[in-house]
């Protein structure tokens, strides 16, 4: 019985078309494509093993190791540690032994699990997509509903190719109008959880709209939705559009022919009806954003590049104890300029922006310039396909004249997994997604901004505001 | 999966709001290949200094509290990455049930696949709670799950919600696979129909 609504928000279609049974508030729903990686994945696998149970449906599960890959040039001999090397081994064996594809660290196309997904077609609108890591909601960026999960629900997957989930409620965040010279997608994000909060989405599945967030590209839009967690959605969900079929045509594992135009018909359908109700609304004017960085232990920690160190007193109830732990894991005084905090060192990279429209757009800013002298700073692809490509425009050799070190491809120094790493006290001016105590090395201290403003801040030193450069 | 009935156990303040999953299980830990021995290792780095001594004021550190089951900790508890690691270690330290005003979704989820109830309550009896907590004389607790009440040391009775299905799990100590597995005629109707509707998926 199909009943036709004319009322659904985007994330009640494609819940409805993935919806197998339902009891109360208990749903099974169908799974598009799983991608599996090395961390979330090895008790999952000994738990099919143990119960004799096989992948469901190993075509549509894609496994890669990205997290605790080293991104030396050796790193194929050379993997940082003993269990690291045991890890990856174990995901190798995996993947063989139950048959599923599998992009080895060999292999070009090898690189960050949410990059991979979309640069070979594997991600497509409408679709559902699991993965054992909670920035799985970047695929959303292409109207599919995607979201992390754990390990037990990794083995559920893979032996059922389904989740039981309850449904989420709808939100819906808006950001109108034109960004301002210097703001980009991460400005937006950072600058959304800075004003909703780390809970604000939290029960949640948020869906980004507005003329804002329809001029990003389709790498900026994953930017966007790959922080919808650090906003406590369950996931984020970006409406199909001329762009996002252009980004997918093509691909290796896109649809082809007569697939492709069938395809192509329906996602034009993926997008919330006019009538659509959403339980909780956010609205943003895209003037009102300006390059942000955050101060603190948590991504909600979001201020304007030319504002003030904040002090615990600027807060009410358990933020204010939040606050003085913050400011001093963060070795910050409140009312210091932001601009005059000095860096240690640089990342770039990460499932958030380590696209190549990101090292474009680092390139850009220190093209004929110089890192400062004394700093680390570090430049990780997202994927193999991504460095060659920047190898290619020229962008990884003017990176590295300005003293940037040019790495292999894998997470790096987002979580720190490998040996990239900060030391106690070491303050890091970051394209990644957490700020967390200790996320980036024990003492470690981050600030999250956008690819630009990390650049900018690589050349001179301190956090930075990018207009000025 | 162990069964949860009652838990009569010693519950430990963690007021700290956005305690994250890097908190609770650092990164070297996630390492392993398997589910156990976590526990040593939960909230590392506030638990242990650079050279792997004790810090004494930790919480989980004093006499009374190393023996505890229950968190009452801050609001969006479990936030950040989705590593099971986090109640793995929590549940091999000896902690069944967590108490706050909110959770981070993934491991809210993960919790139940692994006996560990989180229980959500409102700010004014969290307070309450977590008073209890830190008096080491009322820090004792109970969690009758059958009957979704939290009995306080001073006999209060505090009721609670829970989804249906998730408490049947836990009460009875269920697998979801093996539930699921239970559905198979479903699911491959459902993928038959799926796949002449979206042939390119």
């Amino acid at each position: 019985m199909e009943v036709m609504k004319n009322n659904r928000t985007l994330y009640d279609k494609i819940w409805d078309d993935h919806l197998i049974h339902s009891e109360n508030d208990t749903s099974l729903i169908y799974i598009d494509r799983h991608l599996v990686h090395e961390v979330t994945s090895p008790q999952a696998f000994e738990g099919l093993r143990e119960s004799g149970r096989k992948v469901h449906a190993p075509n549509k599960t894609i496994a890669v190791p990205d997290h605790n890959v080293a991104t030396t040039s050796n790193r194929l001999t050379n993997f940082g540690s003993e269990e690291g090397r045991i890890q990856l081994e174990t995901l190798d064996k995996n993947a063989r032994d139950f048959g599923i594809h599998y992009y080895p660290v060999d292999d070009i196309r090898q690189g960050i699990v949410h990059i991979i997904g979309p640069e070979q077609g594997w991600t497509l609108p409408g679709m559902t997509i699991v993965c054992g890591d909670s920035h799985t909601a970047t695929h959303g960026a292409f109207g599919a509903l995607a979201h992390g999960i754990g390990t037990s629900e990794v083995e559920h997957v893979l032996a059922t190719q389904t989740l039981i989930q309850q449904k989420s409620k709808n939100m819906r965040v808006e950001v109108a109008g034109v960004l301002g010279n210097g703001v980009t997608a991460k400005d937006i994000t950072l600058t959304i959880i800075g004003k909703t909060g780390t809970a604000g989405g939290t029960g949640h599945v948020i869906e980004y709209c507005g003329s804002a967030i329809e001029s990003l590209s389709m790498e900026g839009r994953m930017t966007v939705c790959n922080m919808a967690i650090e906003g406590g959605a369950r996931a984020g969900l970006i409406a199909p559009d001329k762009k996002t079929i252009e980004y997918v045509r093509g691909r290796p594992h896109s649809p082809k022919g007569e697939n492709w135009d069938k395809a192509v018909e329906f996602w034009k359908t993926l997008f919330s009806d006019p009538g659509a109700k959403f339980d909780k609304e956010f609205f943003l004017k895209a003037e009102d954003i300006a390059p942000v960085v955050t101060w603190g232990t948590s991504p909600e920690d979001v201020l304007p590049i030319n504002d003030f160190v904040p002090s615990p007193d600027d807060f009410q109830g358990s933020k204010v104890e939040a606050a003085k732990r913050s400011l001093e894991y963060m070795g910050l005084r409140p009312g210091q300029r932001l601009q005059d905090i000095k860096v240690d060192a640089v990342f770039i990279g990460s499932c958030t922006n380590g696209r190549i429209e990101d090292l474009r757009e680092v390139e850009k800013i220190v093209k004929g310039k110089k890192v400062k002298s004394g700093i680390r700073a570090m430049v990780v692809p997202g994927s193999g396909l991504v460095k060659k490509q920047a190898e290619e425009e020229g962008i990884a050799s003017s990176l590295k004249e300005a003293g940037f070190d040019w790495r292999m491809p894998g997470c790096s120094m987002c979580l720190a997994m490998n040996p990239d790493q900060l030391l106690p006290e070491e303050r890091c001016a970051a394209t990644s997604n957490r700020n967390f105590e200790g996320r980036q090395g024990r003492g470690g201290r981050t600030h999250l901004m956008s690819p630009a403003m990390a650049a900018a801040a690589a050349i001179t030193g301190r956090l930075t505001d990018v207009r000025d450069i | 999966m162990e069964k949860f009935n009652t838990l009569d156990g010693i519950a430990a303040p963690m007021p700290l709001i956005n305690i994250d999953t890097d908190m609770l299980i650092p990164k070297q830990f996630l390492k392993t290949i398997k589910r156990t021995g976590l526990g040593e290792n939960l909230f590392f780095e506030m638990r242990y200094d650079q050279n792997g001594n004790e810090i004494k004021d930790f919480v989980l550190n004093r006499e009374h509290y190393k023996n505890a089951s229950i968190i009452v900790g801050g609001a969006n508890f479990g936030c950040g990455s989705s590593r099971e690691h986090a109640p793995w270690a929590l549940k091999d330290f000896g902690i069944k049930c967590i108490i706050s005003i909110s959770f981070a979704d993934i491991f809210f989820n993960n919790c139940f696949k692994n006996g560990i109830l989180p229980i959500i309550v409102s700010e004014e009896i969290h307070q309450n709670l977590m008073k209890d907590a830190e008096v080491e004389r009322t820090s004792y607790m109970k969690i009758d799950l059958k009957n979704q009440k939290i009995i306080r040391n001073n006999e209060d009775q505090v009721d609670f919600e829970v989804d249906e299905f998730k408490k049947y799990c836990l009460l009875n100590g269920l697998d979801d696979i093996g539930l699921t597995l239970q559905k198979s005629d479903k699911i491959r109707g459902f993928e038959k129909e799926y796949s002449n509707k979206f042939s390119w998926a």
